[in-house]
């Protein structure tokens, strides 16, 4: 138990303090799993409404291997990107491998299976006859599409939020493609796995809390105006 | 009937998950040691004649060096195998070991890519190598992991005479502040990368990014010569007596945790520092290039 009130106590010392440190692993961690969302994001809601919309022969194939790679493993993605980006890669000469960049890539493929299977769930359970309707009213594809995303919005945003959730807890991709390089590529959860590493429990507890309250604090905010949105 | 089979199918489930509910076997030792000496091979030579002459097992976890520490400190496990003989001389002095056996030593390097941008080789004075490297803002890889080898490092900065700055965090600890102090000399994430793992993972980024890195010799010469893909760094800096590194093991002191296996941690202690042991570590060889130098019997060499 009191190894949890100093955790506790550590985690508020290094919020209150603002410790620079800190402040500059949470940015990176939040800069970089806010990127790899939105750019999922921008691809997986469309690939959403493509597989869903559409009757196509093996459409259950598709989704089935959809949720197959919600199971892909974050070092399975690591080690594909990393021989593809390392100095003898293909594309070594980017020298992309430990940098932001090179996890927002890894992330990315992390999710984008989570945001299309999402929004093709959450397109499923909207009535054809938004669709439908829509299609009758003289609307074109992209207007019909907009309708149904309208319908939709709730589902997808949580998937974008189950999506984010996975990115920001996520350490696999985020060490072996960023390297945990103190003040460059060093994130919260592999900050954490360090301090365990090291032999200091209270310090990797503490930076556990602090991801929960940013988590808390982010769900807080689109609660607030998913609830706005809604009347 | 029917209940029975039900209960005893529970049953099973649970002992075939909780297998730490086994009574405690007294051949089996558990070792937390450093990276380096799993990575070297020279535990999959010392273990087996180990068990072959008294019976005893050793189950051997692998960690940093502050992290071998702390867990002798916690009594998870019944000895330690580390280097970092300061913090080895305090393990023992704040009453968590029992004795520190001077066990063996090795050397550490300082590697670079071949081009040496900075200009290094054949730098005898490893302060002034380091200083080079620094002023040139050449990239450094550093363990930064609190480890031994960190240590190390640490230390070879402070011989250079530069301004370090120094990062201090505080933390609660039994409910009183506690300060962690990490020196390093400037340009973080810049050109002075500190990347928290072990010397294998500093090794394949200094190797990625053509940076500089000190490693220890085993480590260095398993991934140089022992991979197919091979490290595309060498040794530019070598020999002087700052990078000299010894290992000792500690026993965990029974007075503090009772449960410790002393009788066979003790044992093992005593095996290493004896002929036979000490006649194994001086004749090991990693990919024919000898390792490490015993310290309790000089002359087993």
């Amino acid at each position: 138990m009191a190894f949890f009130i100093d955790s506790f106590l550590s985690a508020m010392r290094l919020i209150l303090g603002a410790d620079p440190e800190l402040m500059e692993i949470v940015g990176l961690s939040l800069r970089v799993s806010l990127a790899s969302t939105l750019l999922a994001g921008g691809l997986g809601v469309p690939l959403g409404f493509l597989i869903g919309f559409n009757q196509f022969r093996g459409k259950r194939v598709v989704i089935t291997l959809l949720n197959t790679l919600l199971a892909l493993p974050t070092v399975v993605i690591g080690l594909m990107v990393y021989t593809v980006i390392a100095r003898r890669g293909v594309l070594g000469m980017l020298n992309l491998l430990y940098t932001p960049n090179a996890i927002i890539i890894g992330q990315v493929i992390l999710i984008l299976p989570v945001i299309t299977a999402l929004t093709i769930a959450a397109l499923s359970r909207i009535d054809d006859r938004y669709r439908r309707t829509a299609l009758t009213l003289g609307a074109d594809h992209l207007q019909t599409a907009l309708a149904v995303l309208r319908e939709a919005r709730f589902g997808i945003v949580a998937a974008a939020v189950a999506a984010f959730g996975r990115v920001i807890s996520e350490i696999g991709i985020s060490m072996m493609l960023g390297g945990n390089a103190r003040g460059f590529t060093r994130t919260m959860t592999t900050a954490m796995a360090l301090e365990y590493d090291k032999g200091e429990f209270v310090l990797a507890v503490g930076l556990g809390i602090v991801l929960l309250t940013i988590s808390l604090g982010m769900n807080t905010l689109l609660n607030y105006f998913q609830g706005r949105y809604a009347e | 009937m029917k209940r029975l089979t039900f209960w005893l199918a529970v049953f099973g489930v649970i002992v075939f998950c909780f297998p730490a509910l086994s009574p405690a076997d007294d051949h089996v030792l558990t070792m937390s040691t450093t990276t380096s000496t799993q990575a070297s091979g020279l535990l999959d030579i010392l273990l087996p004649a180990f068990e072959k002459e008294t019976g005893i097992s050793v189950k051997v976890i692998a960690k940093g060096t502050g992290a071998a520490i702390r867990d002798g400190m916690d009594g998870n496990v019944d000895i330690i195998f580390v280097h970092a003989k300061g913090r080895e001389e305090k393990f023992v002095a704040e009453g968590y070991g029992t004795k520190r056996y001077a066990v063996m030593h090795n050397d550490f390097v300082i590697l670079g890519p071949e081009a040496d941008p900075a200009g290094i080789t054949g730098q005898s004075d490893v302060a002034a190598a380091l200083k080079t490297i620094a002023t040139q803002k050449a990239m450094f890889v550093s363990r930064g992991d609190d480890s031994g080898t960190h240590t190390k490092e640490q230390q070879l900065w402070k011989a250079t005479g530069l301004p370090l700055e120094t990062i201090t965090q505080t933390i609660v600890k039994k409910g009183k502040n506690r300060e962690i102090q990490f020196d390093y000399p400037g340009g973080l994430g810049e050109w002075y990368m500190s990347i928290g793992q072990g010397m294998g993972k500093a090794l394949t980024f200094a190797d990625e990014k053509q940076a500089y890195v000190m490693s220890d010799r085993g480590t260095y010469i398993k991934y140089k010569f022992g991979r197919k893909e091979k490290l595309g760094l060498t040794v530019l800096c070598e020999g002087d007596d700052r990078l000299a590194n010894p290992y000792g093991v500690i026993p965990v002191n029974p007075a503090k945790y009772p449960q410790v296996k002393v009788k066979q941690a003790e044992a093992f202690a005593e095996w290493l520092v004896s002929p036979q042991g000490q006649g194994l570590i001086a004749n090991y060889r990693l990919l024919g290039k000898p390792l490490f130098y015993p310290d309790a019997i000089p002359a087993a060499q």
